[in-house]
């Protein structure tokens, strides 16, 4: 154990770090949007719109993440004359992109089933009872329906972020340097595995610690109706 | 039709040769998924009777164990073990006077990777699956009169296999998903030998959405055989539903 080293290599790795979160926050609010767009298409789409969700979820989470990645940024290079003259070659020629991209349809298809299970959670009567006071449509989904259902895909959705926290780590197989890139490189540099692992395991855990912190938070501030009343009111 | 013409003569079984490769690169798949698996299933038991044991300090060593190892990407247990083995292995030789060891060899690296990453996930299936023991069914083996290890092997093992399965099938697909990140260290799995045709072949897109195909199929054929596991060890008992 040299703690100089180790030192040294949490001030590398930290370069690293802002490149990770970024990634991590961009897929993860691409992604979320999407798989509103494709959990509202399973829910409401009827069996052509279900049978497409269920096609696109079965291929996101059938096979590895590192394989989508590589026909993305690999795969689609080679329809670059397609892509020039799409205007879309500047955005497949950068690895950031490519990576972003296949995080993000990854993470959709995985988001999409726990905000499917979410809003199937809603039950009828609370629809209902929204009915009743004559609310429809649009206000009786941002109302009733969204609140409730992120309530309840909340837990599962912490899991898929901090899921997610790691799966930038695959980033660094296109070229990406970030926090597992750079201690990629520094493994192979200085062949010390043991201490980059434990600087590089720390700083992710320390991440995903506050992710997890932070999603107690939004739990909390979510369920008023679960929290204990003040003892005056009652 | 032109198109899959062309796409047969480059990734079918002719002459070019690349779908022999890739299905046996697939069985290689496989076989490092399923050994990583059993070592992470014997592992993980190891770590489930540590988080079960009546001592704190085990109890506390196997919770550690699996919030680190769940908390860290995958990828960094790859490269652990891949550089830190070889530099392991290199100076176990050193210590006997060989210097000959240049790497740890890639489906070792595998195994020891997938196996140390999903015992964690295993461990906490495993403790779920003790959990749900009924009490009931313990004391009525105690009240035949079983001891504590005919109750364990008898009562308690096939029970908490019966619980565990569904989760353990969600184990091992992310098992066998993970075994793609494996590539890294060289063996000759789906996604490497794909690199490779990709590569000599200047073709990437067929060959990835052929591998993208090829792990579809095995996931899937995987997710039918554990709903036959899960159907069979559940035979003979009533649904509370």
């Amino acid at each position: 154990m040299d703690i100089a080293f180790m030192w040294e290599t949490f001030l590398i790795l930290l370069t690293g770090l802002p490149l990770t979160l970024e990634l991590a926050a961009t897929s993860i609010f691409a992604g979320g949007i999407l798989a509103l767009i494709i959990s509202l298409v399973a829910v409401v789409g009827g069996p052509v719109g279900r049978g497409f969700t269920r096609g696109y979820v079965f291929v996101f989470r059938g096979s590895p993440l590192l394989v989508q990645m590589f026909l993305i940024y690999y795969g689609l290079g080679q329809f670059r004359p397609l892509l020039q003259e799409l205007g879309l070659w500047a955005i497949f020629r950068e690895p950031y992109w490519c990576a972003v991209i296949a995080l993000t349809l990854n993470t959709a298809a995985y988001t999409s089933e726990i905000f499917r299970g979410g809003l199937n959670a809603v039950s009828v009567q609370q629809v209902e009872a929204a009915r009743a006071c004559g609310m429809s449509g649009p206000l009786l989904f941002r109302r009733i329906v969204l609140p409730i259902a992120i309530r309840h895909a909340l837990p599962a959705y912490g899991n898929e972020v901090i899921l997610m926290l790691k799966a930038t780590a695959l980033a660094s197989v296109i070229t990406i340097m970030e926090v597992t890139g750079l201690a990629g490189k520094l493994i192979a540099d200085s062949f010390r595995a043991f201490e980059v692992f434990i600087v590089a395991g720390a700083i992710y855990l320390a991440i995903t610690f506050l992710v997890t912190r932070l999603m107690m938070i939004v739990e909390f501030w979510l369920s008023p109706h679960l929290r204990m009343r003040p003892p005056t009111l009652a | 039709m032109e198109l899959i013409d062309r796409y047969l003569a480059l990734v079918g079984f002719g002459e070019t040769g690349w779908g022999t490769l890739l299905l046996s690169a697939s069985a290689m798949t496989l076989g490092v998924s399923i050994c990583g698996f059993l070592a992470g299933t014997i592992l993980g038991s190891v770590v489930t009777f540590m988080k079960l044991s009546r001592y704190i300090v085990l109890r506390w060593l196997a919770d550690a164990y699996t919030t680190i190892l769940r908390g860290v990407p995958d990828l960094l247990v790859i490269y652990l073990f891949y550089f830190g083995g070889s530099a392991f292995l290199g100076y176990l030789g050193g210590l006997f006077g060989y210097q000959g060891f240049i790497g740890m060899p890639a489906f070792l690296t595998g195994t020891l990777a997938l196996g140390v990453v999903s015992a964690a996930y295993q461990s906490e299936v495993f403790r779920g699956a003790f959990k749900s023991v009924a009490s009931g069914e313990l004391e009525a083996a105690s009240a035949v009169g079983m001891r504590p290890w005919p109750k364990f092997r008898r009562i308690v093992a096939p029970l908490v296999l019966r619980y565990a399965i569904p989760g353990l099938g969600n184990t091992w697909q992310l098992v066998l998903k993970e075994s793609a990140l494996i590539s890294i260290t060289g063996l000759v799995e789906l996604l490497r030998q794909s690199q490779i045709a990709a590569g000599s072949t200047r073709r990437p897109f067929e060959f990835y959405l052929t591998a993208i195909v090829l792990y579809l199929v095995i996931t899937w054929a995987s997710s039918i055989a554990f709903r036959h596991l899960e159907t069979r060890t559940m035979r003979g008992t009533r649904s509370s539903l």
